[in-house]
């Protein structure tokens, strides 16, 4: 993390943290597709909240502003997960109510509104810090989701996580990944992220955390006109590098420019203004 | 992507290492490392001990589950493979002293063939348990102009004893541009030491956890650095910066253990 935030990143997103030490999946956890996307099931591999709070205090002491990311099984561990998070100093808290493949978490609790909502209003009256609702793009409707979040106290909406997808090798005539099922990301699911974020923009007035096949500049600057705040970056990491962070943000300030926005600000949901 | 291949070839190194031969083109430097899928099992890091060559080649030692079913495998079985990955070594050293412990044989002993093959010139500490257990014994033998030196823990074969007692004694006789090695982490910690202390430069290859090995799940982080990226192969000015090194690994959650 703190590695990140010295490469150019303005804050980094922490693992999604559980409340034991989890392994994960076996691999193969990852597949990658070509330059457009990548497919993993990794199973929210984690050491846990009891390990991971040292890992929190090495970023914060390198400065970085700090958002952790938790998943948990119920409304409860959610909340109690939150308030051991807060402690660590950590500027945000993300709720992971999206991981499309980890049986008994993400998905399952972040599909349905109402559940949904339980877990962000326990969360926001354990916590003080502003709260993320990171939702799912595997729903007929994520701005259901993201209003019901802003409903319950969220401060923000992050979206999207990964695209429920799968990947079968046709030699072996049998599934790449160990979890069979897993979550797309990069390139290809841009424009689900962008479709996602348009849509929230349009039915909640709190900001929204655009993520979702973002590489460049440009994938920024689509990203901010459709109505992100902020960005996060993931897999783009592991095609342009830890450079991408200060990649990213040199060729977004230059579409702004071009654009003449004075800044970010002014870009934000302008493809609504037309 | 992964690419399914057949084994085409199977030899036993030692009773318990055999090395498996496969058709996969992508070119690979020596160093680096591939991800070998046995379907139906597991996914793991393997060095590339035949890099070059037409038919591939990795070397697999029983230590854990699946290396222990990959040394069960027969020709003919298909397996897929990922990579090459990582970075390789540097094949500048004019006169090269490698030291190889365990299974390290595997990716040192293509890496110094390609530095002999740009003529440098090439002396081998190997070690092993017991005189069975020596991997590449004859290819090493082969290719070392500067002389093999043998240690075993039983003594049955060479210097009864640690091969970094053999690397002392020879860093005290003659003089080296660089060393390598790879093996046990206790071993290389004492090496990087000793190359302190001779004030000549080593580059030791790591193993950690890997799950990705794309630079992304951060299973294999080791200080700053991912060892699937950054490494496998790193210099000891560096390693002597990562608390990590010979201390700690990371089991498959992400907590930091005891190595």
């Amino acid at each position: 993390m703190a590695h990140a935030y010295r490469a150019g990143a303005g804050g980094v997103v922490t693992k999604s943290i559980g409340p034991k030490p989890r392994e994960g999946y076996p691999n193969p956890t990852v597949e990658q597709l070509g330059s457009w996307g990548m497919l993993n099931a990794m199973g929210l591999p984690n050491p846990g909240m009891e390990e991971y709070p040292k890992e929190i205090q090495e970023a914060l002491g390198a400065g970085a502003v700090v958002v952790g990311s938790l998943f948990g099984g119920d409304t409860e561990e959610f909340a109690s997960l939150a308030r051991r998070m807060e402690a660590t100093g950590v500027h945000a808290l993300e709720l992971n109510l999206s991981c499309p493949h980890a049986k008994g978490y993400g998905s399952e609790i972040g599909q349905d509104p109402v559940e949904l909502a339980q877990v962000v209003r326990a969360v926001k009256s354990a916590t003080h810090v502003p709260v993320w609702a990171k939702i799912t793009p595997n729903t007929h409707d994520p701005a259901l989701l993201a209003e019901a979040a802003e409903k319950a106290g969220a401060d923000a909406i992050t979206a999207i996580n990964t695209v429920r997808a799968m990947a079968i090798d046709p030699v072996l005539r049998r599934p790449v990944l160990a979890n069979e099922l897993g979550g797309l990301s990069g390139p290809a699911i841009k424009p689900i992220g962008l479709a996602a974020v348009w849509k929230i923009f349009e039915r909640v007035r709190i900001p929204i955390v655009g993520v979702g096949g973002i590489s460049s500049g440009r994938d920024a600057f689509e990203y901010l006109l459709a109505g992100a705040r902020a960005l996060e970056v993931g897999t783009a990491v592991a095609t342009r590098g830890i450079q991408v962070f200060r990649e990213v943000h040199e060729e977004l300030a230059g579409y702004l420019e071009k654009a003449h926005f004075r800044s970010v600000a002014e870009a934000v949901g302008a493809a609504h203004r037309r | 992507m992964r690419t399914i291949v057949r084994i085409d070839e199977k030899h036993w190194e030692t009773p318990s290492t055999v090395t498996l031969r496969f058709r996969y083109p992508p070119a690979a430097r020596p160093g680096q490392f591939v991800m070998l899928w046995l379907p139906g099992d597991d996914e793991i890091p393997m060095s590339l001990s035949y890099p070059s060559d037409e038919l591939k080649g990795v070397t697999v030692k029983a230590m854990g589950d699946t290396s222990r079913r990959l040394l069960d495998l027969e020709p003919g079985i298909q397996v897929g493979i990922r990579g090459p990955y990582g970075n390789s070594f540097d094949l500048s050293p004019r006169r090269l002293l490698v030291i190889a412990g365990g299974s390290g044989g595997a990716t040192l002993a293509p890496a110094a063939e390609s530095l002999r093959q740009k003529g440098g010139s090439v002396t081998v500490a190997l070690g092993a348990t017991t005189a069975k257990e020596l991997l590449f014994r004859e290819r090493f033998s082969a290719l070392a102009d500067g002389g093999l030196e043998i240690a075993t823990d039983d003594g049955t074969m060479g210097h009864r004893g640690y091969v970094t007692d053999v690397a002392a004694r020879l860093l005290s006789e003659r003089t080296f541009d660089a060393l390598w090695t790879c093996g046990p982490e206790v071993m290389m910690v004492k090496l990087t030491r000793l190359a302190e202390k001779s004030r000549v430069p080593i580059y030791c290859s790591v193993e950690r956890e890997m799950k990705c090995a794309i630079s992304m799940c951060d299973a294999c982080a080791f200080g700053p650095f991912h060892v699937c990226s950054d490494g496998p192969v790193f210099e000891g000015s560096a390693l002597h910066k990562i608390p990590d090194f010979g201390a700690f690994k990371r089991d498959p959650s992400g907590r930091r253990v005891r190595a």
